[in-house]
């Protein structure tokens, strides 16, 4: 059971308190968009062994939505940061590129 | 014979005896024993038979990693199937059963199965049973599962309560030997919070019947000291009897603490599930000792070196009075030191080695014992219990050089670091080739949430096994500052890997040797398993069920790991262990779901009326962990009878509803309108304050995911109503959307679900019925349909809302939750004149079938669109985009060939079984036939007088009047029409009066 320590609260919280809420970052694509805009937005999830950044509400806490870099295959935390980010703070990608020198980024 | 010696057994009172029972006979035994030592003790050498070939058993092991001596503890409500007898503690009156034998452990048919052990190899059922299919689930199958398991599982509800615990430390060490009591001290020195769990009931680990010297005291001496300053530390919590069951992600442990196992019904909980968040974990978790591989190592009376030590030291027990050794390591010794100062005879060590000069086996030959090296056993001789080895050279074929009459055999075959903490969660092990063994390798320890290493092994757990390197390694491992405590202990020389005794042995002695005792596997079923081509030692280890037993394969994985690897001819480390799991050792059922059993089970949610529909007789229908009233039976009536006279009081008076459990959540702010534009796929931001509309909510694919009335209180403020298993849902979906996507919007949310209690009035005599009470207009003019009014009724403060389910003239009336049972008396009270009844969820189920209403969840399955339920209408045409527009545009949402909501009408007035799919003509790619629809929703309807369905059918509203097939299950077909949803008041006359 892993323990996210949420941004707005400063809880370490639980898994137990924590809903997850699947891959950060996604563009909506709405009316107008195409064929294989809507269909990445709805479907296309990357699944990467190693870093990965994610969404996560502390449903049983603040009530808030936040983001969370972690890695997969070891379950390390990077950090987390409020949902409303449209990308991973500066500070945040130097650590995670300092933990994992081979990393290429989160895009 | 086994038996008590006069003297000696440190950790029983012979002030203290304790009568129980095993198989029905009485015995006695004494405070501080295991029901193995005290079993011993009455020379009941034999406690169980194994799974495959019923071959008789006596304990191998004086610990958890017993595979053997597995009994029935208790009667009844507290029996229990499977207890190791070497870790259950003796307490006056236990009773204790043998398992897999019939009918009686010391004559057992089973044992038929030993005589055709040599038809009955690895694989065997696997190959045996393939053929011919049908026999297999007619024939094969219950006679093997007659057949399977040890104990039987218990049938009566258990007895005992279980509770859980959630703790937080810095430093949580797992056993309480002199590794961990070391590890402890410098941990509780540098002021960190520390938990010290040990599985036993007595803290020290095995040091105190191993000997040497700590700091210049004998270790005994030296763990109680240690025990006492650790007691003192405020920041030192101690448990015994307390198993670390398994380290989880980010240093999550589980750990099973015994309360009253040895105290049965005294009134305390009897275990404890601990669920500790540790900052870092040091598992001294100390070394478990290895068989030796020679023909008939599983004879009763054969047991590890260190267990009759054991059973020698701490409980007085003789295993016999001559003891053959066999070893290929310094540290067996000890044994044969141990009996021969007991007073027992020692007639021989065989150790397989060639030289052993260590000062352990000097002391053995100074004490007159004569050791032969490069020895082995030939074979073991008798069944029931040990008669005498033949002896033979280890290094030849195994021609027996001499027969040595004893009682016992004491073997042991080096030491393996236990390592499943610290494997938990995907540390890795090196092998270390000097001492044979896995042991962790600290370049690659499992990682916590920072990524920092999470577990650290200390002493033999890491595989310093001598007394002096143990707490020296504890000591480093919790970071101690200044000296370690020096232990001292005699120089032991290296061990022999030795997996096959003799070396050379022909197949005949290679099949009696026993590596998995309780599963049965030898060394021929590995070498066979490896000859056809099971060469993963995850393969082999299924194929053969080697480790697969309750022991998890603590004495035989290494073991078999060595052999699987000789037959492979490869290295020991590039066969690789197969994966540790947790838990450690078996945790009880009952531990795990704690108190969540019976009315705890899950949280029950109670709407204000529930005590009154209870009293009312209510029968009730879980929705979600809400209780509502299916229908209230009155006596001698049926559930059904009930529902029929139920939705006829709604058609013909009018009847109370408790709406309660509907989800009402209110939306406000300044951007609330365009909000909801953005979750309803119609428009709400046009609704005008006072009047209600229905709206459903799709997902981004289009698919309905939700419905309910929405009404606009104010001009920033709405309230929507979800449904009742909808809410928690609903309000985190409009979270999501509210916080990550339009974060700049002015809205907020609030979900008011429990603070209002809900009644529906609904039937003819609705508006007659809230008049009587009056306080507030209810007429047509004041009160128009899909309008909502605040005043009072009966003097309670309510919002009423002119909405209707059930297709009558109904008001949905809004209490504070703390009024709503006084509003609902009131309304009972008034109505008993005009014959006002209240109504369940089964008759609203009913009426609203009756008028083709949908319900989320029966009409929906998460991949119906609004069209498909002819709801085309609630799908706003000039917003410029909602959630689910864009999905709604693909291509098979569009087709016109998807199924629609339709009614069906039985020819014969039946009504269709639930879930029945309409077939089509022809077979589909699987042979299947064909659907081109199914049944939703399917009810009697009292109104009708006939059954009512609704359902979904391909194109299904082009095809009104077409009769469908549906075959049930018993394989008779029922033919239904397709007809109208709408079956009653089409034009909606009865709910707009």
């Amino acid at each position: 059971m892993l323990t996210l320590t949420c941004p707005y609260c400063g809880v370490t919280a639980e898994e137990t308190e924590l809903t997850p809420g699947g891959q950060a970052h996604l563009t909506r694509f709405g009316p107008g968009s195409s064929d294989a805009e809507f269909e990445g937005y709805l479907f296309a999830r990357t699944n990467p062994k190693g870093v990965h950044f994610e969404r996560w509400r502390h449903a049983y806490g603040c009530g808030k939505w936040f983001h969370a870099a972690r890695c997969t295959a070891t379950l390390e935390v990077f950090g987390t940061y409020p949902a409303q980010a449209v990308a991973p703070p500066d500070d945040l990608i130097a650590h995670i590129k300092a933990r994992r020198p081979g990393w290429e980024g989160w895009t | 014979m086994t038996t008590r010696l006069a003297r000696g057994g440190r950790l029983i009172d012979r002030g203290a005896p304790l009568e129980f029972t095993f198989d029905g006979a009485r015995l006695r035994g004494y405070q501080g024993d295991t029901l193995a030592s005290a079993l011993l003790a009455n020379d009941r050498l034999l406690m169980g038979r194994s799974f495959k070939y019923h071959r008789p058993r006596g304990p191998v092991a004086s610990g958890v990693e017993e595979p053997n001596a597995l009994v029935n503890l208790g009667k009844g409500a507290r029996a229990e199937p499977n207890c190791r007898a070497t870790t259950t503690e003796l307490f006056d009156g236990l009773a204790a059963s043998s398992q897999n034998r019939w009918p009686s452990l010391d004559l057992d048919v089973g044992v038929v199965n030993d005589a055709m052990a040599r038809f009955l190899p690895a694989g065997f059922y696997y190959k045996t049973f393939m053929f011919p299919r049908p026999f297999w689930k007619h024939l094969f199958e219950p006679v093997i599962r007659q057949s399977a398991g040890l104990g039987p599982a218990p049938k009566d509800r258990d007895a005992d309560r279980y509770e859980q615990i959630h703790a937080v430390c810095d430093v949580l060490v797992a056993g309480g030997g002199v590794a961990g009591l070391t590890a402890a001290l410098a941990a509780a020195r540098s002021g960190a919070r520390v938990m010290v769990l040990d599985q036993a009931p007595h803290w020290g680990g095995r040091a105190p019947v191993d000997g040497g010297e700590i700091d210049g005291k004998p270790v005994e001496t030296w763990v109680n000291d240690a025990l006492q300053a650790l007691e003192t530390l405020p920041n030192v919590v101690l448990r015994s009897r307390c198993m670390v069951a398994g380290v989880h992600d980010h240093g999550h442990v589980l750990a099973e603490e015994r309360i009253a196992d040895h105290s049965p019904g005294d009134g305390r909980p009897r275990r404890r599930l601990w669920r500790i968040r540790a900052g870092k974990v040091i598992a001294a978790t100390g070394a478990l000792e290895r068989p030796l591989a020679f023909a008939g190592n599983d004879v009763p009376g054969v047991m590890l070196a260190s267990a009759v030590r054991d059973y020698l030291v701490n409980w007085g027990v003789s295993p016999g009075d001559r003891t053959v050794i066999v070893t290929n390591n310094d540290d067996a010794y000890r044994t044969a030191i141990a009996l021969r100062q007991a007073g027992l005879a020692v007639p021989a060590v065989l150790d397989a080695r060639e030289r052993a000069e260590g000062d352990l086996p000097q002391q053995a030959r100074a004490l007159g014992i004569r050791v032969e090296t490069g020895k082995a056993i030939a074979r073991v001789q008798g069944r029931k219990r040990v008669t005498g080895v033949q002896v033979c050279l280890q290094a030849g074929e195994g021609a027996v050089l001499e027969d040595i009459p004893c009682e016992a055999v004491a073997m042991s075959g080096g030491w393996s670091p236990v390592v499943h903490l610290w494997s938990h969660c995907g540390g890795k092990l090196l092998w270390d080739e000097a001492g044979a063994m896995f042991r962790p390798d600290p370049v690659h320890p499992p990682t916590g949430a920072s990524g920092q290493p999470m577990v650290v092994c200390a002493g033999a757990a890491a595989g310093a096994l001598r007394l002096g390197d143990c707490v020296t390694d504890a000591h480093l491992a919790a970071g101690g500052d200044g000296g370690a405590p020096a232990g001292a202990a005699p120089i032991e020389a290296p061990l022999a890997p030795v997996w096959v005794m003799p070396q050379g042995a022909p197949v005949a002695m290679r099949a009696k040797m026993w590596l998995d005792f309780q599963n049965d596997v030898k060394v021929s079923d590995i070498q066979l398993a490896a000859r056809e081509g099971f060469t993963s030692v995850e393969h082999a280890k299924r194929y053969t069920t080697l480790g697969m037993a309750t022991d998890q394969g603590k004495l035989s994985n290494i073991n078999g790991l060595a052999v699987l690897s000789q037959a492979l001819d490869e290295g020991v480390p590039q066969v690789g262990t197969t994966t540790f799991r947790p838990p450690y050792t078996p945790v009880a059922f009952g531990t795990l779901a704690g108190e969540a059993r019976g009315p705890l089970f899950q949280p029950l949610r109670r709407t204000p009326m529930h005590d009154w529909h209870e009293g009312r007789g209510a029968h009730w229908e879980p929705v979600g962990l809400w209780r509502r009233p299916l229908a209230y039976p009155a006596p001698g009536e049926s559930v059904e009878q009930a529902t029929r006279r139920e939705v006829l009081a709604v058609r013909q008076g009018a009847a109370l509803l408790d709406a309660s459990t509907l989800g009402k959540i209110v939306v406000k702010g300044p951007d609330a309108g365009r909000f909801l534009d953005m979750l309803y796929s119609n428009l709400m931001s046009t609704l005008a304050v006072g009047r209600c509309r229905y709206g459903l909510m799709l997902n981004e694919q289009g698919f309905v995911i939700d419905d309910g009335v929405v009404a606009r209180l104010s001009e920033d403020t709405f309230l929507c109503h979800t449904t009742s298993g909808g809410a928690d849902r609903i309000h985190a979906w409009m979270e999501d959307w509210l916080q990550c996507e339009w974060p700049d919007w002015q809205v907020f949310t609030a979900n008011l679900t429990e603070h209002y209690g809900q009644i529906a009035v609904a039937g003819p005599k609705a508006r007659a019925l809230l008049e009587t009470l009056g306080g507030m207009d209810v007429s047509a003019q004041a009160l128009p349909f899909m309008g909502w009014a605040e005043g009072q009724i009966g003097g309670v403060p309510v919002r009423v809302y002119r909405i209707s389910f059930t297709g009558e003239l109904s008001f949905e009336l809004a209490a504070p939750a703390g009024q709503a049972l006084d509003l609902w008396r009131q309304l009972m009270a008034a109505g008993e004149a005009l014959g006002v009844v209240p109504h369940g969820t089964g008759a609203l189920h009913v009426l609203r079938a009756e008028k083709g209403f949908v319900i989320v969840g029966d009409e929906t399955d998460g991949t119906v669109t609004p069209q498909d339920l002819n709801m085309g209408w609630a799908v706003s045409k000039t917003k410029a985009d909602f959630i689910g527009k864009r999905g709604l545009e693909r291509p098979a949402l569009t087709d016109p060939d998807r199924w629609r909501l339709v009614g069906l009408e039985t020819l014969d007035g039946s009504v269709l079984p639930e879930g029945a799919h309409a077939v089509a003509d022809g077979v589909n790619a699987n042979g299947q036939r064909k659907v081109q629809g199914r049944v939703t929703s399917t009810y009697h309807s009292p109104t009708l007088g006939r059954g009512i369905a609704l359902g979904l059918v391909r194109r299904g509203p082009e095809r009104l009047g077409e009769v469908l097939e549906f075959p049930t299950i018993g394989g008779a077909l029922v033919k239904a029409r397709i007809v109208d949803p709408v079956r009653y008041d089409k034009e909606g006359a009865r709910q707009n009066v």
